[in-house]
């Protein structure tokens, strides 16, 4: 990507990434963030991560922000707009910025790897592709994409999920099964008790 | 830098967002009142042609009333665009564009083409050639409920507010089958770009219709079963995911008035009404070139004389757009045939049953690869 593209999609992902923060009113902060989580994929295709880039607006923006925006709908916005500064808060979280950002910087400091841009690192796709089938080709499409110059970055995601990350994959789904299961438990309580006070 | 290929996209984008889908909502607009017309036992509109009176002359040229549309924006632009007093002014205005923008924005992986030769070179007629068009098509489309939810909230009155809740709520459910029903179809591929998916079919036959190359095959006939499920579920999603009768409550008028677009006049409305007609084109586009076979012949493999000759890529590109036309036309004759659904109804169905068979479908799909293809 030429570098005032990403320069551009840095400013978009940082400035609305602010403005979640410090606009009042809950609507504008969540599609601020919204705005944000684009900048973010748009610097994942400009790294070859469709897969990546595509799947962070799909389930964020597309579907985890809609939600989010869908509930700050049913609250009693000018109530929240009118709440007071907490200033003991903002400190707080201005002081954990800015020890975050000085822990990014020291990790990224001692960073050998990132100093060469990335144009100086090609993606080395037809040794991929060799160095595949040396290894007995187990998925004939990854390789096949490789040779042909393209990079399956879905596929190997894909091939990395079920066959590294096997067991892991399925604890996460048990793990969203059992938020699920809870969700329902929870709201179901509370309907009983609704019931019970009418009768 | 590679003036060719800047100065192609550059046509590409404008002649196919331009020149096709912009006119392609004109014109079914209009075809849609005709077919309503037509199934109603009407005549439609047929008056609409040249306007020779104004010359002097003493009839009209009706031209089939073909002339409908250009009146119809026209009349758009012309009415008084209000912005009520009690809307959120920023999000009543930006609510529209929300809508329209990512219903044009998905075209970009459609291949509405083979390849034209121009000059000798070979050109792929779409517009960006991705490896993940699929799940960018739905990225994109996941963000229209953006435009729908803010025009109820920013509206700041009580029908199209529930108009707003009711769409969002729809289209996160019916996205769940959407999503899972075109996975079958992607695991039967291996591929997740459209381009490849259609020469592809156009090589071995179309997904619903395996009747050349290996599609003769018994495994292809196995296989058509899941297709054929997989085919229904995404259709059905498709009409939910466009707000489109039987399952356009969120504009229901009979409950909610005019749902989400009550308060918007002239061509705020009129940009909602642009949107929901592209997201029909578009999705028709998704099941012709997923199921359908996209720009490709039947019986006739011709991919690679598309890369020789420009006639054929012109061809190739005509014989999308009538897919596109037939799966719109049933798209409206769908509408004004069916009853509308109740919205419990809509929901217990997106969730209880399509959600359900949908997920089947994948598990049915991966046995029968697993038995038929090892």
């Amino acid at each position: 990507m030429p570098q005032p593209l990403f320069y551009l999609f840095v400013a978009v992902m940082l400035g609305f990434g602010a403005a979640v923060v410090l606009l009042r009113n809950p609507v504008s902060s969540a599609l601020s963030l919204v705005v944000s989580f684009a900048g973010l994929a748009a610097l994942y295709v400009s790294l070859n991560a469709y897969f990546a880039g595509v799947l962070q607006v799909l389930v964020y923006a597309g579907a985890v922000m809609v939600l989010f925006l869908f509930i700050i709908m049913l609250m009693d916005i000018r109530e929240e707009q009118r709440r007071r500064i907490n200033k003991v808060a903002v400190v707080g979280g201005a002081a954990l910025v800015v020890g975050f950002v000085v822990q990014l910087g020291g990790v990224l400091a001692g960073y050998e790897a990132g100093r060469k841009p990335l144009d100086r690192v090609p993606l080395q796709l037809t040794e991929a592709a060799e160095a595949r089938r040396a290894a007995g080709n187990v998925s004939p499409g990854i390789t096949a994409d490789l040779e042909r110059g393209t990079l399956p970055d879905t596929k190997l995601v894909g091939e990395a999920l079920f066959t590294r990350y096997h067991l892991q994959l399925q604890m996460v789904g048990v793990l969203l099964l059992v938020a699920t299961v809870g969700v329902i438990v929870i709201s179901r309580r509370e309907d009983r008790v609704v019931s019970g006070r009418g009768e | 830098m590679d003036w060719f290929l800047v100065l192609s996209s550059l046509i590409k984008i404008s002649g196919f967002t331009f020149l096709v889908i912009l006119p392609f909502v004109a014109l079914s607009s209009l075809a849609e009142r005709k077919v309503s017309a037509y199934i109603q036992d009407r005549v439609g509109p047929n008056r609409v042609g040249v306007p020779l009176t104004i010359f002097g002359a003493k009839k009209d040229f009706p031209l089939f009333g073909l002339v409908q549309p250009l009146a119809d924006g026209l009349k758009f632009i012309l009415k008084e665009d209000l912005t009520p007093k009690h809307v959120r002014k920023f999000y009543f205005w930006l609510a529209p564009a929300l809508t329209m923008v990512p219903a044009l924005l998905t075209c970009a992986v459609i291949p509405f083409g083979s390849y034209l030769n121009i000059g000798g070179r070979e050109v792929k007629m779409v517009i960006a050639d991705l490896n993940v068009g699929p799940l960018f098509t739905f990225a994109i489309a996941s963000l229209g409920v953006y435009g729908i939810v803010l025009a109820g909230w920013a509206s700041n009155s009580k029908y199209p507010f529930l108009g707003g809740v009711r769409s969002s709520s729809q289209m996160i459910s019916y996205e769940i089958a959407l999503g899972l029903s075109v996975v079958p179809v992607l695991m039967v591929f291996q591929e997740l770009n459209l381009g490849m998916i259609v020469e592809e079919q156009d090589k071995n036959g179309w997904l619903l219709l395996p009747l050349w190359g290996e599609g003769l095959s018994w495994q292809r006939w196995v296989l058509l079963v899941p297709m054929v499920i997989s085919f229904v579920v995404f259709t059905i999603a498709m009409f939910a995911e466009t707000n489109r009768m039987p399952f356009d409550l969120p504009e229901c008028e009979t409950e909610l008035v005019a749902g989400y677009h009550t308060e918007y006049s002239s061509m705020k409305f009129a940009m909602f009404f642009l949107g929901e007609y592209a997201a029909m084109i578009i999705g028709s586009g998704l099941i012709v070139t997923l199921f359908l076979g996209g720009w490709s012949i039947p019986f006739l493999p011709t991919a690679e004389l598309a890369k020789t000759t420009w006639w054929m890529g012109l061809l190739h590109m005509g014989c999308f757009l009538t897919k596109v036309a037939a799966f719109i036309f049933f798209f409206m004759w769908v509408r004004w045939t069916l009853p509308r659904f109740r919205f419990d109804q809509l929901m217990r169905l997106g969730w209880v049953f399509f959600f359900e068979l949908a997920l089947a479908n994948v598990f049915l799909t991966a046995l029968i690869l697993m038995i038929v293809k090892r």
